[in-house]
């Protein structure tokens, strides 16, 4: 019915790889901000915390639910094969995402018990962003299959590997969060913001380091991919841009007048780690196993979808862009209904 | 796959969905409804709509998030439990769900922020067009899940190769034959739920006296769009009832409890169905009433259970009994509409006790009404996923064990216990405080970094007293 379809796997992979990517550096630093917001100093310090990701948070989620779906349209033997597989670690993630998303409402709302609900803020975010990591580590690690379906254990996806990876997610997300809040705030929260990014970017470069070491020992064709001839040549920007991203972040984080340039970087070192994995696995969309062509949906289903969202995609981030213009500036503590 | 996974599975995706549908069948009625008040006040510039409205914002925000992280858990449900059926109808499905996606939630999503909190910060069109666009967001919502829905109720527009389906015809299958009458009907009930809503919670404020004028605009506006609402309703399930008979006959015989085909069929009011023996128990029937509402005809054919085998049949009592539950709620629903217009006519409405007694107790029916309405479709529709075409018990994820799935609606059951008894507390206490009381408490100053810090401090006493 469609003769003359061209090849939109490649296209569908590279959208879809934008679509996570967008949630990642999203979600990301909401999640950062939530595992923050757990050792802010003082009351009002929390408040101006939750305000600076309040209106926004509901839209950086939606990219979960849009990765979620395009996943499933365009590659459905990935979601088939990824979503069982991970049972857990994405039933933790919801369940952290249900309290941390409820935790915004309840928090004001109910006095008596607004402790709880700020641990409850904190921890869920703090689930939520460990079991995503654990879900990369995973990934990266490979599963089990049997045709056309996961036939692993469902906690085989718990190893030390991906608890690494989970701890790791938390150093980068409170980075991104970080980044995050010293845009936002000022005086003594953006004191505060600075010192919180300076640790977690220890933590990161310490995670960069174990997962490149980590990885190529684990797997013969990610070391291959890295450490052969001419691919090292090719690669070599990868880590050299990790070292100025780094080196970046730091003197953003000590130079007392940069407002933006924490973030920014904190969202370069992340596009780079992503880039990272991309380059490990590419072109098998389940690890190992099978390729992003042998994964993808009928060509009819690409194209049907693909036709939407060239149209939908860019009307999306503008009224994105906008209503985060809405609320740009430092963050207040008054706003509110 | 062991048949205890399938099992706690089924009731884990009804757990979940269970919970999440009372969400929309709020919000979605209620974002309309938002909007509306906020074309009025834009228009009229009557502070009883601007207070209406601000009331209503404070509880469809609570409801809203929860609708948003119970609806997160959905899509990963097909993955997790659900992976078989994710791989045979992702090419023709997944789509759908992405549009949604696509023209829905980020609608509702960034014009959700603009609504909660901008209110001082963009100029008062663009405030109502962000309340316009989450109401027209949660409408592409309704429609986009229910295309989904229906096509797995009514299949058409694929090729079945190698127990996949593969797309031929995307206007065959998101305009399937049952998608028309069930958006109507479903978009309705959402409606006739949010209007019942606000009648009760506006009888609740007239009976305590503690809101004027806002009560008594709520709750005539509420009356008004329910008396259209509610008869249209009826005539909307009549109609996806004749189209469940053409298309879905044997989900249609399980809703009447019906065993044989026959002409001339009795309608059953009430009756103990009974699998077993293929006959109901304690049967009350009326002659030819049933082939009168079925098929319009008291000579017309109705489907017997045993013209398909016992495999392919749903349990009867479930579809059955939440069948007349549904019914019997529009019929009182019904009631109350002609009492209301009897009392109005009276020139009582607002002062008539007993009435508004009433009111504030169907505040919950239109949530009974949708549970038992969707509860008579779902289980229906079984054995099937897709009907007539993909099992049930061949969807579910192969690797899962009893145990796994044990565990995870355990934590299910746990963590929408929690979140739903809180929220629901929170809710009644926003009801209660009623609309006018916090337009008074509200922060007056505008401006983008005006009297920041006087708020702030203000703020940050009351955040110590609450937490002192």
């Amino acid at each position: 019915m469609y003769p003359t379809i061209p090849d939109l796997a490649p296209l569908w992979a590279l959208i879809l790889a934008f679509g996570i990517l967008l949630y990642v550096l999203l979600d990301g630093f909401d999640l950062g901000v939530g595992l923050l917001f757990g050792f802010a100093p003082d009351s009002a310090a929390r408040r101006l915390i939750i305000n600076s990701i309040s209106p926004v948070w509901d839209g950086n989620e939606t990219w979960l639910v849009l990765g979620a779906t395009g996943l499933l349209a365009a590659f459905p033997l990935v979601f088939a094969i990824l979503i069982p597989a991970l049972y857990f670690p994405i039933l933790l993630m919801l369940f952290g995402l249900v309290f941390r998303g409820v935790a915004f409402e309840f928090r004001q709302r109910d006095g008596e018990n607004k402790r709880f609900w700020d641990r409850a803020f904190f921890a869920g975010s703090a689930l939520a962003t460990f079991s995503q990591g654990v879900v990369i580590g995973a990934f990266i690690q490979g599963f089990q299959v049997n045709g056309r379906q996961f036939s692993g254990g469902s906690f085989d996806c718990f190893t030390l590997f991906t608890v690494m990876t989970g701890a790791a997610l938390l150093f980068g997300y409170g980075l991104l969060g970080a980044g995050w809040l010293i845009l936002k705030t000022q005086g003594e929260l953006q004191q505060w913001s600075r010192r919180q990014a300076r640790t977690c970017l220890l933590g990161v470069l310490a995670a960069f380091i174990l997962v490149s070491v980590w990885t190529p020992l684990m797997n013969a064709d990610v070391a291959r991919r890295w450490f052969s001839w001419p691919n090292m040549l090719y690669l070599s920007p990868v880590p050299a841009c990790t070292v100025l991203l780094a080196l970046a972040e730091l003197r953003a984080i000590r130079d007392a007048s940069s407002q933006a340039a924490g973030f920014l970087a904190a969202i370069g070192l992340f596009i780079i780690a992503y880039a990272g994995v991309a380059v490990s696995l590419w072109p098998m969309v389940i690890p190992h196993r099978y390729t992003l062509w042998q994964a993808a949906a009928a060509p009819s289903t690409q194209v049907f979808l693909l036709v939407g969202l060239a149209f939908l995609l860019p009307i999306i981030l503008m009224y994105s862009a906008w209503s985060y213009w809405v609320f740009r500036g430092k963050v207040r503590a008054d706003i509110g209904y | 796959m062991s048949t205890s996974a399938l099992l706690l599975s089924r009731f884990q995706f009804a757990w979940v969905i269970g919970w999440h549908i009372l969400l929309p069948a709020f919000t979605v009625g209620m974002a309309s409804f938002i909007a509306f008040v906020e074309i009025r006040w834009l228009a009229t510039r009557r502070q009883a709509y601007r207070n209406i409205s601000e009331f209503w914002i404070k509880i469809f925000a609570v409801a809203f998030g929860m609708g948003v992280v119970t609806g997160i858990v959905m899509p990963f449900q097909f993955g997790t439990n659900w992976s078989r059926y994710a791989d045979a109808t992702s090419n023709v499905l997944a789509p759908l769900f992405a549009y949604e996606g696509l023209m829905a939630f980020f609608l509702e999503a960034a014009f959700l922020g603009v609504l909660l909190f901008g209110r001082r910060l963009v100029p008062a069109w663009a405030y109502t067009l962000s309340a316009i666009m989450v109401a027209v967001g949660t409408l592409f919502s309704s429609f986009w899940i229910l295309a989904a829905n229906s096509w797995m109720q009514t299949p058409r527009g694929y090729k079945l190769i190698d127990g996949r389906f593969f797309p031929t015809n995307w206007l065959e299958i998101i305009f399937n034959p049952s998608f028309p009458y069930r958006l109507a009907h479903t978009v309705v009930a959402f409606y006739v739920t949010t209007g019942f809503v606000v009648l009760g919670v506006g009888a609740y404020h007239l009976r305590r006296r503690t809101a004027g004028e806002e009560g008594r605009v709520m709750f005539s506006m509420a009356l008004a769009l329910l008396t259209v609402l509610v008869p249209l309703q009826v005539l909307l399930g009549d109609q996806q009832g004749l189209n469940t008979l053409k298309y879905q006959p044997t989900k249609l015989a399980a809703i009447e409890a019906h065993w044989d085909r026959e002409s001339r069929a009795p309608l059953t009011l009430f009756a103990i169905p009974d699998a077993r023996t293929e006959s109901n128990r304690f049967a009350i029937e009326i002659p030819e009433l049933g082939s009168l509402i079925l098929t319009h005809d008291p000579r017309g054919v109705v489907p017997g259970l045993k013209d398909v085998p016992p495999e392919d049949r749903p349990p009867v009592a479930v579809p059955f009994f939440a069948f007349r539950l549904m019914v019997g709620i529009g019929l009182s629903m019904l009631a109350i509409i002609a009492a209301g217009w009897w009392l109005r006519a009276r020139g009582v409405l607002y002062g008539c006790g007993w009435f508004l007694r009433t009111c504030e107790i169907a505040s919950v029916f239109g949530f009974l009404a949708v549970i038992a309405g969707w509860t008579t479709t779902e289980v229906g529709r079984q054995p099937w996923t897709v009907y007539g075409l993909l099992r049930t018990a061949d969807s579910v994820s192969p690797s899962l064990t009893g145990g796994d799935v044990g565990l995870s609606l355990l934590g299910y059951a746990a963590v929408y216990l929690i979140v739903y008894t809180i929220g629901f507390r929170h809710l009644l206490r926003l009801v209660r405080r009623g609309p006018g009381a916090a337009t008074a408490a509200s922060p007056g100053p505008s401006g983008r970094q005006g009297a920041t810090i006087e708020l702030l401090s203000r703020s940050t006493a009351l955040d110590r007293a609450t937490e002192g």
